[in-house]
């Protein structure tokens, strides 16, 4: 069924008795062309690119809950393209082409919103590294601007421009960030993926992989052992768990990320904002709630919840940088188990096992980059080779000293 | 989450800062090459459940810890000097 503002109202004028499940719930075969372990936006956008952009093919998702019912569904929403490194860059960028474009594509409302994004500017330091920043998007086909104190207080006079450790001096903006409805983006490329033919198996967990003479053979899951020519994990947060069925151990840590959101407010925020410095950044729902978070907790866990401490220090970040919000009652947190990699970027390459790929390591990034994320997995899992956007995203990186390490700290996740 | 500090007793999380896994302990000869090297700085085996991990009593003892928890449930189980033990000050 293709939907329409017509569908809707010849929907509306017969009770809304024609909507349909929005995708089969099949059982397992016995063997597929393609396995894609991870029923998350990035497992269902490289099923849905692989089979819409690379090849007609027996195609599978495994997921061991239901589909979006992970990270894709927990995170903070926002999109945005401004990295600064060769390695990063044209990938982000290209994701965010591809969000502009993926409404009309996969026939979908995801309600993606260019709204922009702000990064504050507190030193003289700061504005020349976000010029740089700034610059190193503009050559890589991105927009940027440098903001003045001026136009970030004619855009929101509320914030606290003369707080004494970080005052407000500017700020980079990229005016086609902005924000996309979370769960959408997973039901939209589900949707699409079932539509041309892939078999997504939901409460089907991989707890064992076969691989003879090098070679994968297939998956065994609770649903019985599934046999594949290729198979494509993409299970960030789990990742560790997933490929030491392979004997692979990762330059990954997990790590719990909390995000909050605020009681319903009247309209506020309608863009989103980072306070770097201050370990914040928020914008504002549909609904009307601030949406905002801050660092991860910092030390390994897989928990998906967090503790006090970050609450209090992301509560304190809100405070400094815009004072009102401390009439806000918070309605909800949660936390999301991250891949932290030991320089802060991603991996989208082959394994040791022929036929076996990996893509995770997306730190509390992964959101923004599931279009590319997808996108680039389908590339590398059709063609055996890596798409032009990432080149950089090898395993062999951290041994050859080739680390795209965003912040400069080295290889320490939780600091990434 | 608060840590049993042999030194201080039970103390809040807050007084820590955290470093890793206690991998970190079974350094390679300076000699043993790449792989080795790469090993030991990047791969992890990031356990779901059981791990020992490094912590540094920062707000307290200034002593580095091996703390036994778990990384599912956030239970602490215990913890020990790091000095004294394979790969800690001697």
């Amino acid at each position: 069924m293709r939907y329409s503002g017509f569908r809707v109202i010849a929907e509306a004028l017969t009770g809304h008795k024609g909507w349909k499940p929005v995708w089969r719930d099949p059982a397992p075969k016995a063997e597929y062309d393609y396995i894609i372990v991870g029923g998350g936006g990035h497992g269902l956008a490289t099923a849905y690119y692989l089979a819409k952009e690379f090849r007609q093919a027996r195609i599978a998702v495994l997921e061991k809950g239901y589909l979006g019912g992970g990270n894709v569904g927990r995170n903070t929403t926002i999109i945005r393209s401004n990295y600064l490194l060769d390695g990063n860059e044209p990938f982000y960028e290209f994701s965010l082409k591809l969000w502009e474009g993926l409404e009309q594509d996969f026939n979908y409302n995801a309600m993606v919103s260019q709204r922009g994004i702000i990064n504050l500017i507190h030193t003289d330091a700061q504005r020349d590294a976000f010029t740089r920043r700034g610059n190193g998007m503009i050559l890589n086909g991105a927009d940027a601007e440098l903001l003045s104190r001026d136009q970030v207080r004619s855009m929101y006079p509320w914030l606290n421009f003369d707080n004494a450790r970080f005052p407000i001096k500017g700020a980079l903006m990229q005016r086609r960030g902005g924000t996309v409805r979370h769960d959408a983006v997973a039901w939209g490329y589900a949707r699409g993926a079932d539509l041309r033919g892939v078999d997504l198996i939901q409460n089907c967990e991989v707890t064992g992989m076969r691989i003879e003479g090098g070679r994968i053979k297939g998956v065994e899951t609770t649903r019985g052992f599934i046999g594949a020519k290729k198979v494509g994990v993409a299970v960030a947060g789990s990742s560790s768990k997933v490929m030491a069925h392979a004997g692979m151990r990762l330059p990954i840590e997990s790590h719990v990320l909390q995000a909050f959101v605020s009681e319903g407010l009247k309209p506020l925020i309608d863009g989103v904002m980072t306070f770097g410095a201050g370990h914040f950044y928020v914008s504002q729902s549909d609904k009307g709630g601030l949406v905002f978070g801050g660092d991860i907790d910092g030390y390994n866990s897989y928990a998906q919840r967090g503790n006090l401490p970050v609450i209090e220090d992301v509560a304190e970040g809100g405070m400094a940088l815009m004072p009102a919000i401390g009439r806000a009652r918070l309605l909800r947190t949660w936390g999301g188990i991250m891949d932290m990699s030991m320089d802060g970027s991603p991996i989208i390459d082959k394994t040791h096992v022929e036929g076996l790929y990996f893509n995770g390591g997306w730190c509390y990034g992964g959101f923004k980059a599931t279009p590319a994320s997808g996108w680039c997995f389908a590339h590398l899992l059709a063609k055996d080779e890596p798409h032009k956007t990432a080149t950089a995203y090898r395993f062999d990186r951290f041994l050859k000293g080739l680390m795209i390490d965003e912040k400069g700290q080295g290889a320490q996740p939780n600091l990434h | 989450m608060r840590i049993p500090c042999p030194l201080c007793g039970p103390r809040d999380r807050r007084e820590f800062t955290y470093y890793g896994s206690d991998d970190y302990l079974n350094r390679p000869a300076p000699d043993a090459g790449a792989g080795p090297w790469d090993d030991h700085l990047h791969l992890r085996a990031n356990p779901a459940g059981e791990t020992h991990d490094l912590w540094y009593h920062e707000a307290g003892c200034a002593q580095w810890l091996r703390v036994h928890r778990n990384t599912v449930s956030h239970e602490i189980y215990g913890a020990a000097l790091v000095a004294g033990l394979k790969g800690g000050a001697q």
